[in-house]
């Protein structure tokens, strides 16, 4: 039996006085700090509404002087040089063939990767490739570019020799490798959040590990690899060193991976490069460019991070 | 008669030669990052090692490449990364705190959770149009480091108030229960227990989003980072280059020595990054021994 | 179906603490259901039940502590010492400055022994000798002998039964009335059990112990009055003497033999 090491009933009052008052004081110190903290967190939300409203002003000022179907079905962009042009599909299409470029590099190996690391992967082995894909999610965009250039051009030509200096081919690949990571991490994620529980129920009916693998816990784990796939996407369209050292500054509508073609990213830095005057319809093309590239990227987003956050509820 | 399992007709082998082809190809998926990264280093490496030296170290940019040096974008990404890291802390994980030991559930705060993501998958070109227009025409920064700071502390925003969040979410509610159950304020509680118990993931996630800094370049291009600096910034306002502009700017140039020089740009910047995730995973071992739940 | 058999008072005027027609709801579940109860001042009232059946509810019920929690509506009253815990003007904060609380699993915070025990004393205003207080307070809990010698050594480094002794030490600290204890016991092996509710009997001459059990020989050993929560109701309340030898409510009967939960 043990006791207490004092005497309890006659220990002498304590020292802390409570004040009899057992209202609510204003704590104001503590509403101080919330408020502060709240405007922190409000800092997001005007980042939001400063970059929707800059775009749509300056679009604005530009679609008074360029008609909106022109702008968006045009197929020749040229607007620096006479005779002057604003159709905006080549951007679009020079955009999406480097990420479809990148998406037939990064997905395969990306979901490749993440099956592999959840599934078949031991503890050592994922020691090192997790390591690995971080590093290489932590590459900047420009190293990127200069490896495009200098690396994946060169070899490129030695198996195709039409590849011109600039392509979208080039770039692709490298946009590819750069959102591989992401696709790779958040695949393992989700494949790790389908319960083990699952994977028991497949093998007790004799299946095989890759049969285990590929029909119970992938399609359990479907919705959030398709928002990696969807996310890195986005990111890909969004991508721009890379795009602006290698795929060249050539907008032009063509299906033709080798050749020279211009992203929406790319031009916009090329513009930013340039002399070109502030408030000129040149100027101007920026935000007009700028405000697709961001609407196209922001619905991609909200739709990715939508799935991913349905895709949370079933496990969590 | 239904034939029981034992007695249908094994297909077992031929399953099995697919689960090990399988397995061959995904093994190589999962190399192929390995391989992709070795072979991205040893590029570089080999063709930059040769450039870097002291004098390429605390040279200025010239028309020579035998000349040319990254001590102005060396210093430019220095001063580019402390005014950074001066706005983004605190603001990110002030933020972060709010969201995630302050505000209830309400659809006000789902929306803010919303807005963070999808900021966080922002091109960063598009930041730099917003630096463009904020911090150089609107309040009249021009193109200074200062511009280049709150845009960048505007693009890692985001990522930083993400990884704060993961952070305070680890930390177990029975500290706070206990910490309540006490008669403690929630700021006593965050204060006291929460946030010294998230520092190192905080800390973590914030390294990562000041390397990602680190080796932006667009936004900085739009708000007008010089490609072309003889000097060092020597305060706020002064114009500035960064590292990685001038590893584009090498890059751009048609004369092939100037990619030596990028190369060993690139080595650099690669060094500096290595440095600060060193010290990220150095703060997570440390932690790690000294938390437990 | 309430019974509200008033314990005999000690020369106390009013219990200390009492609820009135108590409801807590999360959402539209009722887990508390107009329970009216009252606890006499320095003994030990447990709370027993089948699991599910609101206990904790109601215990944290006195302290303010059902606030953390999602969607959750108290109505009716709470009691300590005849001021309405709910009322409108009534700080929480202060609440549970007064009635402290013990948990299931030991949740000492990631700190020295001594910080554990001093941190709640020093945000609520403690200006005297802190390393006198900390002392009384573990020598209250019974726990000095062992740590006098760690007080540095973090806390998590102690073992369970030691833990929940450092839980119940930096309860104590503030000099609570009421200490509010929700399973103290269950995460604890047998031996631990046995030497916390040896010090139960010591801590009853000072403070009032509310004491949530699953366990009924705990209760039958530990407790002078118990009440018997099945679905948020409260069934039966007596002396723990009364309420184990002569139930007077079949369902109280058919839990203390076992024939459920």
């Amino acid at each position: 039996m043990i006791r207490a090491e004092v005497d309890l009933a006659s220990d002498p009052v304590p020292s802390i006085s409570f004040a009899s008052l057992r209202q609510r004081r204003p704590r104001w110190h503590e509403k101080a700090i919330q408020t502060a903290l709240f405007l922190c967190a409000l800092v997001s939300v005007v980042t939001t509404a400063e970059i929707i409203w800059i775009l749509a002003a300056e679009t604005w000022h530009f679609f008074r002087q360029v008609p909106v179907a022109s702008f968006l079905f045009g197929t020749q962009w040229s607007p620096m040089f006479l005779p002057r042009s604003f159709g905006v599909l080549p951007l679009v299409c020079g955009t999406g063939l480097v990420v479809v470029g990148a998406a037939l590099v990064s997905i395969p190996l990306g979901l490749g990767s993440g099956i592999f690391l959840s599934e078949y992967a031991s503890g050592r082995l994922r020691g090192i490739l997790k390591p690995v894909l971080e590093i290489l999610a932590g590459i900047p965009t420009v190293v990127y570019g200069y490896f495009a250039l200098t690396f994946v051009t060169p070899l490129l030509t030695g198996f195709f020799p039409s590849t011109q200096v600039f392509n979208a081919a080039s770039a692709a690949i490298v946009v590819g490798i750069m959102v591989l990571p992401m696709i790779a991490s958040m695949c393992d994620d989700a494949l790790r959040a389908v319960p083990q529980s699952l994977r028991h129920a497949g093998y007790a009916m004799g299946a095989t590990k890759f049969e285990v693998a590929t029909q119970v816990v992938l399609p359990g784990a479907l919705s959030g690899v398709l928002a990696s796939f969807v996310l890195a996407i986005a990111r890909a369209i969004g991508e721009t060193m890379a795009v602006a050292l290698a795929a060249g500054a050539t907008p032009k509508l063509t299906l033709n991976p080798i050749e020279s073609i211009q992203t929406m990213t790319a031009y916009i830095v090329q513009v930013s490069l340039g002399d070109t005057p502030a408030g000129s319809i040149g100027y101007l093309t920026i935000y007009a460019v700028g405000m697709l590239l961001f609407l196209i990227t922001l619905v991609l987003n909200l739709a990715g991070n939508r799935i991913l956050r349905r895709f949370h509820e079933v496990y969590e | 008669m239904t034939e029981r399992g034992a007695l249908l007709p094994s297909n077992l082998p031929a399953r099995r030669r697919i689960g090990t082809i399988f397995y061959i190809i995904l093994l190589c998926a999962a190399l192929a990052g390995v391989v992709l990264l070795a072979v991205l280093l040893a590029d570089v490496f080999r063709q930059g090692i040769s450039w870097l030296n002291l004098r390429f170290l605390t040279s200025f940019p010239s028309r020579f490449p035998q000349q040319a040096g990254i001590k102005a974008a060396l210093w430019g990404t220095v001063w580019l990364v402390g005014l950074t890291a001066l706005f983004a802390i605190p603001v990110g994980i002030g933020a972060a705190i709010y969201l995630e030991e302050y505000a209830r559930r309400n659809w006000i705060n789902t929306l803010i959770e919303i807005n963070i993501a999808n900021l966080a998958g922002t091109p960063s070109i598009v930041y730099g149009i917003l630096g463009l227009s904020i911090f150089v025409r609107w309040l009249g920064l021009g193109r200074s480091v200062l511009s280049g700071a709150l845009t960048m502390s505007l693009l890692v925003l985001p990522v930083t108030i993400i990884a704060s969040r993961e952070a305070l979410r680890a930390v177990p509610n029975s500290i706070r229960q206990a910490a309540f159950a006490l008669g403690a304020t929630r700021w006593q509680t965050v204060r006291a227990h929460v946030l010294p118990a998230a520092l190192p993931g905080i800390l973590t996630g914030v390294i990562l989003a000041l390397s990602r800094a680190i080796g932006e370049t667009a936004p900085l291009i739009m708000i007008g980072a010089l490609t072309y600096v003889a000097f060092v910034p020597s305060g706020p306002m002064d114009a500035f280059t960064a590292l990685p502009i001038q590893i584009f700017n090498w890059s751009s140039r048609p004369q092939k020595e100037f990619y030596g020089l990028a190369a060993a740009g690139i080595i650099v910047l690669l060094g500096v990054l290595l440095t600060m995730n060193a010290a990220a995973i150095w703060i997570r071992y440390r932690s790690q021994r000294n938390l437990r739940w | 179906m309430v019974e509200n058999s008033k314990p005999p008072q000690s020369g106390a005027a009013a219990p200390i603490l009492s609820c009135r027609n108590l409801t807590v709801r999360y959402g539209t579940v009722s887990a508390v259901q107009n329970v009216s109860l009252d606890i006499p001042e320095r003994q030990i009232t447990a709370i027993i039940g089948p699991s599910g059946c609101g206990k904790s509810t109601l215990l944290r019920a006195f302290n303010r502590m059902n606030d953390f929690y999602p969607n959750v509506t108290t109505t009716g009253e709470a009691l300590y010492r005849g001021e309405d815990l709910y009322a409108k003007d009534i700080d929480p904060v202060e609440v549970r400055r007064r009635i402290g609380m013990v948990f299931q699993k030991p949740n000492p915070f990631p700190k020295s022994v001594f910080k554990n025990v001093a941190w709640g004393t020093v945000i609520n205003g403690f200006r005297g000798n802190l390393a006198e207080r900390v002392e009384a307070a573990l020598r209250k809990a019974a726990l000095w002998e062992e740590v006098k010698d760690k007080l540095s050594q973090s806390g998590l480094d102690l073992s369970g039964g030691q833990q929940q002794r450092l839980c119940i030490a930096r309860a104590i600290a503030l000099e609570p009335e009421v200490i509010l204890m929700d399973e103290p016991c269950s995460a604890l092996d047998p031996a631990s059990t046995a030497r916390i509710e040896d010090l139960l009997f010591e801590l009853k001459e000072r403070y009032t112990i509310v004491i949530v059990t699953h366990n009924m020989q705990q209760a039958a050993r530990v407790s002078d009055w118990t009440a018997f929560l099945s679905s948020g109701l409260l069934v039966e309340f007596g002396a723990t003497e009364n309420i184990f030898t002569r139930p007077q409510k079949r369902e109280t009967e058919d839990y203390i033999t076992g024939k459920f939960g």
